[in-house]
């Protein structure tokens, strides 16, 4: 069953690149038309640019629509998976088949019809059984889409000394530096790989932070996930590189199932950045992600996040439904996990990086900046759990919405009861740009142990006009005016991401905004 | 048998009688209150509004109802001694739920200003009542207002006409009194026309030492220019439960200022919806919670900014010593077009022994853009700094602790307008902290 599937349209990746080209556009219209008639031609530069750039044919074999117990075991077939996979397959699935959507999530969520998708797309199997193992045998075309996406898999890469697990649809595409990483003992690969080559440390960490049963997405993501990432950092060793992972959404009708598991052993660390496009559709396009990670005595992760999935339309038609799962179970004492990412993308975000703070002085971090625009909704923030002594968490969260968007913040901090000494602290801003988008703010506290000290403030508020006429007296158009002001107002987040992603982070956040005053 | 079953069953059992003892207008909404609450049943703790609170099982013990209007020979004056010092006020009484017509002091009060029993109003002013009785309280959403408007029989109208200033305090005392456990159902209504102003003292006693259970659906309409100040003051003991529903709708430019100290109690939960329905109207919430045993309180506030131009601004703050549990929950919801809000909340929260639990929930959710929405919550304990201090300068430990819990309730105390109640929150506060019994000496249970 090999489907020929025409690659859509460009990403938001390429729209970034021209920017440039977008602003002296701009600034010539704005010598002549009023802010009203500005804006109509953002938009229309905007949504020329989705159908701007490239497009390629790209072999992908994809399976059948439907989702059963044999399309479980036809997976498992295919990742050519050991019996104990199969069966941890199986009993998610049953599990899930016992559970309800949750509704609880402030979201317009549009049904989702399971059995119109296809769990599997593989378009490395165009070319040859099996995945590829040099790049001269990845489909050409499949290499061009992820050069025009920014992605070089090859030489650009070697020179900004990052490694990369691209993954397009259901399949890793490349793994790059694995050999370089390999000298140090690091393990980087796909997960498929990792239950062929590494079973009994996937077996001891698969699912052991989020478990099967831990909610709706993860049961599904559990019994059906295609590829993802694996990364393991022996004891002592300091990861020499960025880790990276891109993922893209490419065939019509698919979902993405991707699982991520990262273990930094004790006095390990590791930096792991994540990207995500998707083309442009007129479905929704559903992705339910799980990332696990690890982290053991003294070791420390650092985990950013530029999600940049396609956000559909600016009537609303379209995008991904990002539903993930991810979270960070902090084992060892002094041990550190911070959470950094920029949600720009996606139709639906449903999404709470968290953090399980087992290990005595174990410290977390969470810094999140999430812009919506048009009908976006995102309902995103964290969980801090603390349970060890003496454990130290900090939030800092920023909510932009414009257009007609929804954007939330949930956040829970609990302090068990043993947890002596904890201490938090939270702020939550929003800025609401447009009078028809929402900022709702919703944090929990449960404190258990009256030794703890948590703290959490928010504030909701729009764009300054002093600051806005300040720009304007300095000859600075409104709408790069809110650009600046944004980016400034999102600095102590972006300032956390490692510089190549800061300086793409920056970009879409004006990008995103485009469109929004006048 | 589960909790439900047994109010269904005696409100079908003795709906007559329960009919036959109340008003006509109070009877109007009962069926659709029993449908509504046969729906609903009581909320378990994953309705978010509810998260804190157990309420069926609060429910779920066999408490005797009063529908038969039995009279309770009691004398308030002899339940009742710890009036406020210097604080000249109109005072009522009303016993469980029956407004005490016998004893009444000889009160003047300005012309066409009512107080008198919810029933009484409902037969003497029907067309008055019936336009505002169950317009705010709606059963649909909400099973606690659902079973009291099904049980309730009487309670406590109070009628401020238009341009009418009541200076003086009127201050109502609800005392809870039975030789059985108890279970009663308050219903209060009050009307504050445009351009009046009143200031209302609620307190709250149990003069037995049995169990109660108390449910109390107070809806309150304030006009155009009006301006309210409710305090609601709580202190009974622990073998009491208290469901307290109040519902706040403010026209133009009105305001209210709302207190509601929990000093002593059982089991309390307050939840106060406040609708900013007009142009320009604030609503200033306060909130002083000193709990300790296993003492625990649930406040959850709703303020609906709908027109533009309105404030609010809520303080809460709780003190929880031994094994008290607290929980706050504040919802600020600020709908499309209420441009211009400006709304603040902040809750501040001591835990100052091993045992207790904080659960604190501030919500803000708004759909305009041109607002200054803020929150902020803290779960801490006392400065260790600020007691060295102190204790360097010859203070004992406990008397520094004692010091900073007192500064620490202080701040909402001192928003209190009313003088002479605020000299006397003081001092019951002060007593709370000393850890002697913080009722008055008057009381049966304080001798």
């Amino acid at each position: 069953m090999i489907i020929s599937e025409l690659m859509g349209h460009s990403s938001l990746w390429i729209y970034v690149r021209d920017m440039k080209e977008i602003d002296k556009k701009e600034n010539k219209k704005d010598k002549t038309a009023p802010g009203e008639e500005k804006n109509q031609f953002v938009r229309e530069v905007a949504h020329k640019k989705y159908e701007y750039g490239f497009s390629s044919n790209v072999q992908t074999e994809i399976i059948g629509c439907g989702l059963n117990e044999d399309v479980v075991r036809l997976i498992s077939a295919k990742k050519e998976e050991p019996e104990w996979m199969l069966d941890f397959r199986l009993r998610a699935f049953r599990y899930w088949q016992t559970q309800e959507q949750p509704s609880w999530a402030h979201l317009r969520m549009p049904e989702i019809d399971y059995q119109a998708i296809s769990y599997y797309a593989d378009p490395t199997k165009g070319n040859k059984k099996g995945g590829p193992s040099s790049l001269d045998e990845i489909d050409p075309e499949l290499m061009k889409t992820f050069d025009k996406l920014g992605i070089p898999l090859e030489e650009r890469l070697a020179l900004s000394g990052t490694a990369v697990d691209a993954v397009m649809d259901s399949v890793s595409v490349k793994t790059t530096f694995k050999e370089k990483l390999s000298e140090r003992g690091i393990i980087f690969c796909s997960i498929s790989e990792a239950v062929r080559e590494y079973p009994d440390l996937v077996r001891q960490y698969l699912g052991s932070v989020v478990p099967y049963r831990d909610n709706y997405f993860a049961a599904l993501n559990s019994a059906v996930f295609s590829d993802g990432s694996f990364v393991y950092i022996p004891k002592g060793v300091r990861c020499p590189m960025e880790l990276s992972t891109y993922f893209r959404i490419n065939a019509r009708n698919t979902g993405q199932f991707e699982r991520t598991l990262i273990v930094c052993d004790d006095d390990g660390y590791v930096s792991y950045l994540e990207g995500c496009t998707a083309p442009m559709r007129d479905e929704n396009q559903l992705h339910a992600a799980i990332v696990e990670i690890v982290v053991n005595a003294n070791a420390e992760v650092k985990y950013s996040t530029v999600q940049n999935w396609y956000p559909g339309d600016a009537e609303g038609r379209g995008g991904v439904l990002n539903l993930v799962t991810k979270r960070g179970h902090l084992r060892g004492a002094n041990s550190k996990l911070s959470w950094t990412q920029v949600e720009t993308g996606s139709a639906i975000t449903w999404k709470y990086p968290s953090c399980i703070l087992g290990g005595d002085n174990s410290q977390a971090e969470f810094y999140s900046v999430a812009v919506t625009n048009n009908y976006q909704q995102a309902d995103t923030g964290t969980k801090m759990i603390h349970l060890g002594r003496n454990t130290k968490s900090t939030i800092i969260s920023k909510g932009i919405s414009a257009g007609k968007s929804q954007n939330s913040y949930r956040g829970l901090v609990r302090v068990s009861p043993k947890a002596e000494g904890a201490r938090n602290y939270s702020s939550c801003d929003s800025l609401l740009l447009g009078n028809e988008c929402g900022a709702h703010t919703f944090p929990y506290m449960d404190v258990h142990n009256h030794t703890a000290i948590v703290e959490h403030e928010a504030t909701t508020s729009k764009i300054s006009e002093e600051q806005l006429f300040y720009c304007s007296q300095r000859g600075i158009p409104a709408e790069e005016a809110v650009g600046l002001i944004v980016n400034g107002y999102a600095k102590d987040v972006i300032n956390k991401l490692p510089m190549e992603f800061a300086v793409e982070a920056q970009k879409l956040l004006n990008v995103s905004l485009e469109g929004t005053v006048g | 048998m589960n909790s439900e079953r047994q109010y269904k069953e005696i409100f079908t059992e003795c709906r007559e009688m329960i009919d036959s003892h109340s008003a006509a207008v109070l009877n109007m909404l009962r069926e659709k209150a029993f449908e509504d609450f046969s729906r609903l049943g009581f909320p378990t703790q994953k309705v978010e509004r509810y998260k804190y609170t157990d309420v069926a099982s609060a429910f779920k013990p066999d408490y005797g109802l009063n529908l038969n209007r039995l009279d309770f020979s009691v004398d308030p004056y002899e339940a009742f001694r710890c009036d406020v010092p210097n604080l000249s006020t109109s005072l009522y009484f009303i016993i469980n739920d029956a407004f005490c017509q016998k004893v009444l002091p000889p009160v003047t009060l300005p012309e066409g200003v009512i107080v008198c029993s919810l029933k009484q109003a409902a037969e003497e002013y029907p067309e008055k009542v019936s336009s505002y009785y169950g317009q705010l309280a709606h059963t649909e959403e909400d099973a606690v207002s659902a079973l009291n408007t099904m049980f309730v029989q009487d309670g406590l109208f109070i009628y401020i006409p238009r341009n009418v200033v009541v200076e003086r305090t009127i201050q109502v005392v609800n005392i809870l009194r039975s030789n059985v456990d108890l279970m009663v159902n308050r219903r209060v209504l009050i009307i504050i026309e445009e351009n009046a102003q009143a200031r209302l003292l609620f307190c709250d006693h149990a003069a037995d030492d049995h169990h109660f259970l108390s449910t109390q659906v107070a809806e309150v309409f304030i006009g155009e220019n009006a301006c309210l100040e409710l305090y609601e003051l709580e202190e009974t003991h622990v073998k009491n439960s208290r469901f307290s529903n109040l519902y706040v709708d403010l026209q133009r430019y009105s305001m209210l200022r709302h207190f509601n100290v929990t000093l002593h109690n059982g089991l309390t939960r307050n939840r106060t919806d406040v609708t900013l329905s007009g142009e320009g109207a604030e609503a200033n919430l306060y909130g002083c919670v000193t709990t300790d045993k296993q003492q625990r309180v649930d406040n959850n506030t709703l303020i609906d900014h709908r027109a533009e131009y309105c404030r609010s601004n809520q303080l809460y703050k709780y003190v929880l010593d031994d094994e008290a549990v607290g929980a706050f929950a504040g919802r600020i919801l600020v709908r499309e077009g209420a441009q211009h809000t400006v709304s603040e909340e902040r809750n501040a929260n001591l835990c100052s022994a091993g045992g207790a639990h904080m659960y604190s929930q501030p919500m803000l959710e708004i759909y305009a853009d041109d607002v200054k929405c803020s929150h902020g919550s803290t779960v801490g304990q006392m400065n260790e700094q600020a007691l060295f201090y102190m204790q360097q300068r010859g203070i004992s430990r406990e008397e520094a602790h004692m010091l900073l819990k007192f500064a620490f309730a202080g701040e909402v105390i001192d928003a209190i307008g009313l003088e002479a109640l605020r000299d006397r929150l003081h001092y019951l506060v002060e007593k709370r902290f000393r850890g002697e019994l913080s009722r008055c000496s008057g009381c049966k249970l304080c001798k």
